[in-house]
C-alpha cells in the first residue's frame, strides 16, 4: 500500500485498484471543529479534480476534490453521525470515501509523505 | 480541499494594510490565530471555536473588542443634538444608564448600530492630560468596520457646539459568561453592584476604567474601557483567574447568533430599516410620538402598516450549516428572501440562521425552503433568542 498527498491537502491511499481518500492533519487543523460532512454516494463516477465531498466547520464550508478518477465504492458512513472524527483522526478513521481507480497513472506526480511535510512547512 | 480561509475577510473593505490592536502580541503569545477583520488583525480562535463558545456559556470568556470605536460627545444640548441622528430617548436617559440605538440615514436605513451611555459628572474620558469637559456628556461604542464612516457622518451632521472625541488611546475588553462578574469583582470590588445596561467609573492599578454590565453573547458580563497602555497587564490579571479563557472572533459570532443579536454589515445595513430588522424596541415611545429622527416618516409608517420583509430566526433541518448568502425560495424556486447569518450553533447542537423573509412568513412555526450552492434545505421560523438571555437586571 502507498499513500500520496495533494497540494489541496487530500491524502489518497492505494490498495490494489481501490483508493481511500481523506483530508490531512494540516487540513483539519485549518478547518477547526468539523460539524458536517457530505460524502459521495456509491456508484458515482468521479473525474480527477471533481468536487467529491463537502466538509463544514463552525466557520466555513470547503469542497474536497478527488485526487484521481474512478467510481465510488463507499462514503464513510461514520461521518454522518460523528463529523468530529475528521478532527480526531483525519488520516485514519476520518476517511471520506473509497473509489475504484480508473487510471492509476493519475497518481504519478502527487507527493509522498516527506514531500508533503516539506510542502506544509513552507505554508 | 478548497481553502477554508479564502473568504474570511468578507467585510467588503479594500485590502489596505491592517492596523494592530494594543493586545496584538498578547493574542499571538496566547496562541491566537490572527486574521484580517474590520481593518485590524484579530484572533479568530485560540483553542478552537467550539470549545471557546461552550467555555463562555459555562464560565467566563475574555474578548478583545478594541477595534470598536469609542466616542465621547460633549457640549451644550448634546442629548438633543444626538437625538436628531438616532431614535433613542437620550433626554430622559439617567446618568450611568445605556441604550442600544441606531444611526439612521435620511431614508430610514441603518448606518450603524451602537451603545450609548449618559455619563455622570465624573467620568474617565477625555484627551490625555486634558481636563474632562464639564456638562452633559455621552459615551458611544460603534462598530469597528464602520467607525470612520460614522465619524464623518457625525461630524457633518452635529452642530459645531458639540465636540466629538475619538478615544483612540483606549482599549475595550468584554468579559462574558455566568462567572464573569464574580471573577471581575475579585479584581475590581463593587463591579457586581452594576445591573444590566448600567455603567460606572472604576479603578484598577491606578488606571481609570469605565465598566458597563452589557455584552454581545446573551450571557451576563461586562465591557471594560481602559487606557491602551494598561490593557496587557489587565488581560494578564484576568486570564490568571481560573474561570477566564481568551475567546476569538469565531465564537463571538456563534455566541451572538445564538443570542439572536444582529451583526452590522450582515444582518443590518443601509438598505434595512429598524422595523424590517425587528428592532422596534430601539424606537423609544417619546421618539415614536414626536418623530424628529432620520427617516421617521417611513419608519413610523412601516411600523403602523407592517414591513414588507422581516428579520427572523431559523432552525435549519438536518446537520448542514446554511450560511450568509443562501437564499429563501418559494415552491417554484424563486428567491423571496435571504439568509444574512448562519452556522452551526454549538449550544443548540444544530444549524441556525437569521434571514429576511416576506412578512407573511415571519411567523413562528412557518416552514421555509432555503437554497445554498444548488442544494435545498428546509427550516422552521422560530422565536429568537435561540438560547435564553441570562442578563442580571
Amino acid at each position: 500500500m502507498s499513500r500520496y498527498f495533494t497540494e489541496e491537502h487530500e491524502w489518497v491511499e492505494v490498495d490494489g485498484d481501490v483508493a481511500t481518500v481523506g483530508i490531512t492533519e494540516y487540513a483539519q487543523s485549518q478547518l477547526g471543529d468539523v460539524v458536517f460532512v457530505e460524502v459521495p454516494d456509491e456508484g458515482r463516477a468521479l473525474s480527477k479534480g471533481d468536487d467529491a465531498a463537502v466538509v463544514e466547520s463552525v466557520k466555513a464550508a470547503s469542497d474536497v476534490y478527488t485526487p484521481a478518477s474512478g467510481t465510488v465504492v463507499e462514503g464513510n458512513p461514520a461521518l454522518e453521525a460523528n463529523p468530529a472524527l475528521v478532527n480526531e483522526d483525519p488520516e485514519g478513521e476520518g476517511w471520506f470515501f473509497r473509489l475504484t481507480l480508473a487510471d492509476a497513472s493519475e497518481l504519478e506526480g502527487l507527493m509522498d509523505a516527506d514531500q508533503y511535510a516539506a510542502f506544509v512547512a513552507k505554508l | 480541499m478548497s481553502d477554508p480561509n479564502s473568504s474570511q475577510d468578507a467585510d467588503g473593505l479594500e485590502p489596505i494594510a491592517p492596523s494592530l490592536l494594543p493586545l496584538d502580541a498578547w493574542h499571538r503569545a496566547k496562541g491566537g490565530r490572527m486574521v484580517p477583520f474590520a481593518g485590524y488583525v484579530m484572533p479568530v480562535q485560540y483553542e478552537g471555536i467550539m470549545a471557546e463558545h461552550l467555555w463562555t456559556r459555562q464560565h467566563a470568556g475574555l474578548f478583545d473588542v478594541s477595534h470598536m470605536g469609542q466616542l465621547l460627545f460633549t457640549g451644550e444640548g448634546v442629548a438633543q443634538a444626538l437625538e436628531a441622528l438616532l431614535p433613542g430617548d437620550l433626554q430622559v436617559l439617567a446618568a450611568n444608564r445605556m441604550r442600544y440605538s441606531l444611526l439612521l440615514a435620511d431614508n430610514g436605513g441603518i448606518l450603524d448600530d451602537l451603545m450609548v451611555t449618559r455619563l455622570p459628572e465624573a467620568h474617565p474620558f477625555g484627551e490625555a492630560g486634558e481636563p474632562v469637559p464639564a456638562g452633559e456628556a455621552f459615551y458611544m461604542v460603534v462598530n469597528g468596520a464602520t467607525k470612520y464612516d460614522d465619524l464623518g457622518h457625525l461630524r457633518e451632521a452635529l452642530p459645531d457646539s458639540i465636540t466629538i472625541n475619538h478615544l483612540e488611546d483606549r482599549a475595550l475588553l468584554a468579559l462574558q459568561g455566568p462567572e464573569a462578574v464574580t471573577t471581575l469583582a475579585r479584581l475590581i470590588p463593587g463591579v457586581d453592584a452594576l445591573r444590566f445596561m448600567t455603567a460606572g467609573a472604576f479603578e484598577w492599578a491606578g488606571h481609570a476604567l469605565w465598566i458597563s454590565r452589557s455584552g454581545y453573547t446573551g450571557e451576563d458580563g461586562c465591557e471594560i474601557s481602559l487606557p491602551a497602555e494598561a490593557v496587557e497587564a489587565f488581560a494578564d490579571a484576568l486570564t490568571a483567574e481560573a474561570e477566564v479563557q481568551p475567546i476569538g472572533l469565531g465564537a463571538r459570532d456563534s455566541l451572538r447568533l445564538e443570542a439572536g443579536l444582529p451583526l452590522y454589515g450582515h444582518d443590518l445595513d443601509e438598505e434595512t430599516t429598524p422595523v424590517a430588522a425587528d428592532l422596534g424596541f430601539a424606537l423609544s415611545k417619546r421618539r415614536r410620538e414626536e418623530g424628529g429622527f432620520p427617516g421617521a416618516e417611513r419608519i413610523l409608517a412601516e411600523r403602523a402598516e407592517g414591513p414588507a420583509i422581516k428579520r427572523v430566526g431559523l432552525r435549519v433541518d438536518g446537520r448542514q450549516p446554511v450560511r450568509e448568502g443562501a437564499t429563501v425560495v418559494d415552491q417554484a424556486g424563486k428567491t423571496i428572501g435571504r439568509v444574512t447569518s448562519g452556522g452551526f450553533a454549538p449550544s443548540v447542537g444544530a444549524p441556525i440562521a437569521m434571514a429576511y423573509v416576506p412578512a407573511a412568513l415571519a411567523v413562528a412555526g412557518t416552514e421555509v425552503t432555503l437554497s445554498q450552492r444548488g442544494k435545498t434545505h428546509t427550516a422552521e421560523v422560530v422565536p429568537m433568542p435561540f438560547i435564553s438571555h441570562r442578563y442580571v437586571r
